[in-house]
């Protein structure tokens, strides 16, 4: 009885977690589209339902009905793959995200824990599904048999591993504070006030996963793989209809998941900013601060303009390289000293 | 602790059929006409002039080597800051000389002019 309990644990908990995730991912093109719209002095959509609210229903039924063209020239298989392992790692790394605490079901004493799976190499997964889903990119470029296609894979290719040599460095010295991969151990190490959150002992840590992270997801301002003036759209040129939009809601999950990860390793996951204030649930306050990196990153794309693209490499491997690694060594100097 | 990767397949499962789903759903839902014209590669209204598998640039090559090299690096650096706090001074010093050679190897690639983009 128990184990069929947890199994239906399981499968519910994976089955809201994953609506939820589409459901933001569907508002994130809204609201990117509206934010956009205000920050550019015009209204963005507002036809479909108030406000525009049911936009997003209405992109998803086009998606759906438009002709699905596959090119000539393209090699099937890959082509249609590409989408496909976009979006399943950028859904997938949602799995060892720690959204909340946990609740006891009332009436019973059964404990539901707020996170689908609570593993010692939390941190790894995450980087290891994330390798995954450029290849999805770099797939979908070679296979349309498109040149603009094929440069916007190669860059994507270049400035994704560049960021990610970065990206893997720049979070050493939080795993060296908080000594584990587990991301909910390193939830609690964060406990009690905003003053213990690990972006106070870890800043430039902080700056150096946002502007990777920025890198990592292809946004503004180094958005190069689909820069529209030059490429066109870049690797996604030859896509039509729903394999497009796998493409653009991988873009816009993996956003979810950047931002996710940045609460939980720097902004102290779903704890409270002040002890008192615990009553609220964790849930909560994992969305609000999610939802301050989420409008940072589209706040982004409407105030910076974009890089060239040998600014963007060069960025890559003589600042952040550098400075991510001194960052680790100051910060294992400083903890081997004090302890 | 298996149960736990065992909901994250159950997670992936479903990521699985939702991906699976939508490209049949357009598949079948969508109308399909195609034509030569239609099915010639995008580009901008030109007609494509040979074949679009153009020769690469080196620098892409170089940058996937030097890749490989820095993230080997960070993987080797992961359990050792799992278990800093433990050895302390002693894990420094062995990182730093480890470190210290690569960053050498770091310097000699930057002199040697592999990130210039120009």
């Amino acid at each position: 009885m128990q184990v069929l309990y947890l199994l239906i644990e399981m499968i519910v908990k994976c089955v809201v977690v994953f609506a939820c995730l589409m459901i933001c991912v569907a508002y994130l093109t809204w609201l990117e589209r509206k934010v956009l719209g205000h920050i550019q002095i015009r209204y963005g959509p507002n036809r479909c339902g108030p406000y525009g609210l049911l936009q997003p229903f209405s992109d998803a039924i086009k998606a759906f009905f438009k002709e699905d063209l596959i090119p000539g020239r393209a090699d099937k298989p890959v082509f249609v793959l590409a989408p496909m392992i976009s979006i399943i790692s950028a859904i997938s790394l949602f799995a060892v995200i720690p959204f909340g605490n946990q609740f006891t079901i009332p009436g019973t004493d059964w404990v539901v824990k707020l996170r689908i799976a609570d593993v010692d190499i939390g941190l790894l997964y995450v980087f290891a599904l994330a390798s995954i889903g450029e290849f999805g990119i770099i797939l979908g470029g070679w296979a349309s048999g498109n040149k603009y296609g094929l440069t916007g894979s190669l860059r994507a290719a270049a400035q994704m591993i560049s960021y990610e040599v970065a990206l893997g460095l720049s979070i050493l010295g939080i795993i060296i504070l908080s000594q584990t991969l587990r991301l909910t151990e390193i939830v609690h190490q964060q406990a009690g006030g905003f003053w213990n959150w690990n972006v106070w002992y870890q800043p430039m840590a902080f700056i150096l996963y946002l502007i990777c992270g920025l890198a990592e997801i292809n946004r503004t301002p180094f958005d190069m793989p689909e820069a529209e003036s030059e490429l066109a759209c870049g690797f996604n040129i030859e896509y039509s209809s729903m394999k497009f939009a796998l493409f653009f809601m991988a873009e816009y999950a993996h956003m979810v998941t950047m931002g996710a990860l940045a609460v939980t390793l720097f902004w102290g996951g779903w704890q409270p900013p002040f002890p008192f204030l615990s009553f609220i649930p964790g849930v909560v306050w994992f969305s609000a601060k999610l939802f301050v990196f989420l409008f940072f990153f589209i706040w982004q794309r409407g105030t910076f303009p974009r890089l060239r693209y040998d600014q963007i490499m060069k960025f890559g491997w003589k600042v952040m390289v550098p400075l991510a690694l001194a960052n680790l060594l100051i910060t294992g100097l400083v903890v081997s000293l004090k302890g | 602790m298996l149960v736990e990767y065992f909901t994250i397949g159950i997670f992936i499962a479903i990521a699985i059929a939702f991906a699976c789903f939508a490209v049949l759903a357009s598949h079948f839902l969508g109308q399909r006409k195609p034509s030569a014209i239609k099915q010639a590669p995008y580009e901008c209204g030109m007609t494509t002039v040979g074949s679009s598998f153009r020769r690469v640039p080196i620098k892409y090559y170089i940058i996937a080597m030097l890749f490989l090299i820095f993230d080997i690096e960070v993987v080797f650096l992961y359990p050792w800051a799992v278990v800093f706090k433990e050895y302390r001074v002693f894990a420094f010093v062995s990182m730093a000389v480890f470190l210290g050679i690569l960053i050498l190897a770091y310097i000699y690639i930057w002199k040697k002019g592999a990130l210039e983009w120009e």
